[in-house]
């Protein structure tokens, strides 16, 4: 689960990281108040989004007067912000964050993440902060330090000190980048975070060490121990038709595509994705229906995967297991007639009950297609919608 | 032979009261030699009393100690899973396979972290299969875990995927041309598990009845690409290779917690690669992994 800038900057300060004072905003008269309230002569109106590249894509500026924070506020609140991470219709910018300007004097990138190879916390520093880290470990690999740590030590002083210097912390304010570092770590293992990201992290001119951003993620296993961060959750950021699938404890993911796709299992969803493609069209979505699927979560799936305009054929891949063919195909029968279903579908089911599977299929009335494999599937449905 | 477990293997059920631990307990006593595999449930609240005519005991320890099991399965829920794997290895059991699905990646780094820290300090290992997989099978021995035991086959042919389904899916086709399977292993598709393909391809490789393997994968993570760098230098029997999720978008979790691409060398493409360059037969087109298996036979 992701979570907007302000938010982690909430989370960051909790636990005792520096951050510049700052207000959520809602509405351009909320910016200007906002920045009443902060005073100075500086201020930064950031679009909250929950993808990054924000600044290249027009949603951070600096304001240097009351003019200029409504003005910006005005541009920003409502546009449709487009960065390498949104896609190219972009994502509507709903909510702002006016800050104090800070004095930066340099900028450097820290990290919290799990690292699966060695099965411990990597953190990660670099001195090119501010930029797309992606692109610093793509060009200048030596300029990303990284440390693994064990959760039952904790991060070491000797390993944030080796982090610290490593990205040429001045003297002075090395205690204070040590500190920032450790209690980084502290959050990202407390909050259950999966990725917790400060770039940049900031010196400034007097030596302080603050976090000008804040980005996390958070493993959604571990939600049910963490409702303060559930409350975080975003629904505008998020696809609508995701949302709807997951109240209904079905796994997925829009695509671009023209065939629907529902298949038992995350793997053989992805192999089933992968043969439509094989065979000459292109997805529509990722669905996993899961071990336990219902005819009401047959038919759920059905329906959201209907709501896509774009579809204009349905593929049913499933491996009977525990659960049997015949029980999903009276779901698909079922899901078929409760959506008055007018695109071509094709079935193929393997396993358990799989000629009682057949049998209602056929015995149904219905229009549907069956096939043998996966590929005689895809075969099918690609010919279907042609 | 067989790779982890055959006939003789004793079971301990951990999680053997809950509904899922019930439903497939109960499948894993009907299957071959189930019967006199399965010896023990554990249950600090219900020791002393019988499940399908299993005895429960207190804990892992005593289960051990009185049936003299070495392997255990979890169904425990995710909230307790990953102690229930600190207690079966506490217990020094030679293999704990988690079935649980939706632990916390912060409870397995810690357990796993402990886990090494024992072996470390000269303590017995126990490997960890899972967890959020569907376990392990040889046909017509020992059926542990949840897959659908009566398309399996007895034979020479080793599978390891971590996704459950496609194992099925591998499994099925090979039964419908002929061929059956000496183990069939499902790791699991959490990003901090036990037992990673390079393990299973190694136990594979020593296996004197394992005559070919299909190593399946899927998006996300160093595994695949490490078990192909390592089967180039060691494995002597054929491997047909197949990656899910040339199709997924980059950043985006396709349903398994450790299914999300988050670099450049996780992708599906990029692990076909290697995999090629390794020796592999890989496909692109899942349906036909069993015919390129039998293909290499010949």
């Amino acid at each position: 689960m992701k979570i907007h800038e302000y938010q982690g900057k909430e989370i960051l300060k909790k636990f005792g990281v520096t951050v510049p004072r700052g207000i959520p905003c809602f509405s351009v008269d909320d910016a200007v108040r906002a920045a009443e309230t902060l005073g100075g002569k500086v201020w930064v109106v950031k679009a909250q989004i929950h993808a990054g590249g924000r600044g290249k894509g027009g949603g951070v500026k600096v304001a240097k007067s009351m003019d200029e924070v409504k003005t910006y506020a005005g541009q920003i609140l409502g546009m449709q912000l487009k960065t390498h991470q949104t896609g190219p219709e972009g994502q509507k910018v709903n909510r702002l964050l006016v800050e104090e300007g800070a004095d930066i004097k340099k900028e450097y990138y820290v990290a919290a993440l799990t690292d699966r190879a060695t099965q411990k916390v990597a953190m990660m520093a670099s001195s090119e902060g501010g930029m797309d880290i992606e692109e610093v470990a793509h060009k200048t690999p030596e300029k990303i330090i990284k440390v693994f740590v064990d959760p039952a030590a904790g991060l070491t002083d000797a390993q944030a000190n080796e982090l610290a210097n490593g990205i040429g912390v001045p003297a002075g304010s090395l205690a204070q980048a040590v500190d920032t570092l450790k209690k980084l770590y502290t959050c990202y293992m407390e909050t259950d975070a999966s990725l917790a990201e400060i770039n940049p992290l900031i010196l400034e001119g007097n030596g302080n060490i603050k976090a000008l951003d804040a980005k996390f993620n958070f493993d959604s296993n571990a939600l049910y121990r963490h409702p303060e961060i559930v409350a975080y959750r975003d629904l505008d950021e998020e696809d609508a038709d995701e949302i709807e699938a997951s109240k209904f404890d079905l796994a997925y993911i829009s695509l671009d595509g023209n065939i629907g796709c529902l298949v038992n299992g995350a793997g053989l969803a992805m192999a089933t994705m992968d043969t439509i493609k094989l065979f000459g069209a292109e997805p529509a979505n990722f669905l996993d229906v899961g071990g336990g699927a219902t005819t009401e979560k047959v038919t759920e799936a059905f329906k959201i995967m209907l709501k896509n305009p774009k579809v204009k054929g349905i593929l049913v891949n499933i491996f009977g297991g525990i659960m049997k063919c015949d029980t999903i195909a009276e779901g698909v029968v079922a899901a078929a007639k409760e959506t008055h279903l007018s695109v071509p579908l094709v079935v193929r089911m393997k396993g358990t009950n799989e000629d009682l599977g057949k049998k209602i299929l056929k015995d149904s009335g219905l229009p549907i297609i069956t096939a043998d494999s996966m590929a005689e599937a895809a075969t099918k449905i690609v010919a279907a919608v042609k | 032979m067989s790779i982890f477990i055959n006939k003789d293997t004793k079971v301990i059920t951990q999680g053997i009261t809950g509904k899922t631990g019930q439903f497939h307990t109960e499948k894993c006593q009907e299957y071959a030699n189930g019967k006199n595999c399965f010896v023990a449930g554990v249950n600090p609240k219900k020791a002393g009393e019988k499940i399908f005519d299993i005895p429960i005991f207190g804990s892992v320890k005593e289960a051990k100690a009185q049936t003299g099991a070495t392997v255990s399965v979890i169904y425990v829920p995710p909230a307790g899973a990953a102690d229930a794997i600190w207690e079966a290895c506490e217990a020094d059991l030679d293999l704990a396979i988690c079935i649980t699905e939706g632990i916390p990646v912060r409870d397995m780094l810690v357990v796993r972290n402990k886990m090494k820290a024992k072996e470390a300090k000269g303590g017995k290992k126990t490997l960890l299969l899972g967890p959020n997989c569907p376990g392990l099978i040889t046909p017509d021995e020992i059926k542990i875990g949840i897959m659908p035991g009566h398309i399996h086959r007895k034979g020479r042919i080793g599978v390891v995927s971590r996704s459950g389904t496609l194992t099925y899916e591998a499994v099925g086709q090979l039964t419908e041309i002929g061929l059956g399977q000496s183990s069939a292993v499902g790791i699991g598709g959490d990003p901090i598990n036990g037992l990673k393909h390079i393990d299973v391809m190694r136990a594979f490789n020593d296996d004197p009845d394992t005559d070919a393997v299909i190593m399946i994968g899927e998006i996300g993570g160093p595994d695949e690409a490490e078990a192909a760098v390592w089967c180039k230098a060691n494995m002597k029997k054929p491997i047909v290779g197949f990656i899910a999720g040339v199709t997924a978008p980059a950043g985006k979790r396709m349903g398994h917690a450790g299914a999300l691409i988050s670099g450049g060398a996780d992708t599906a493409d990029a692990k076909l690669a290697i995999m090629e360059e390794c020796g592999f037969t890989v496909t692109r087109n899942p349906s036909e992994m069993a015919k390129l298996l039998k293909a290499l036979l010949k």
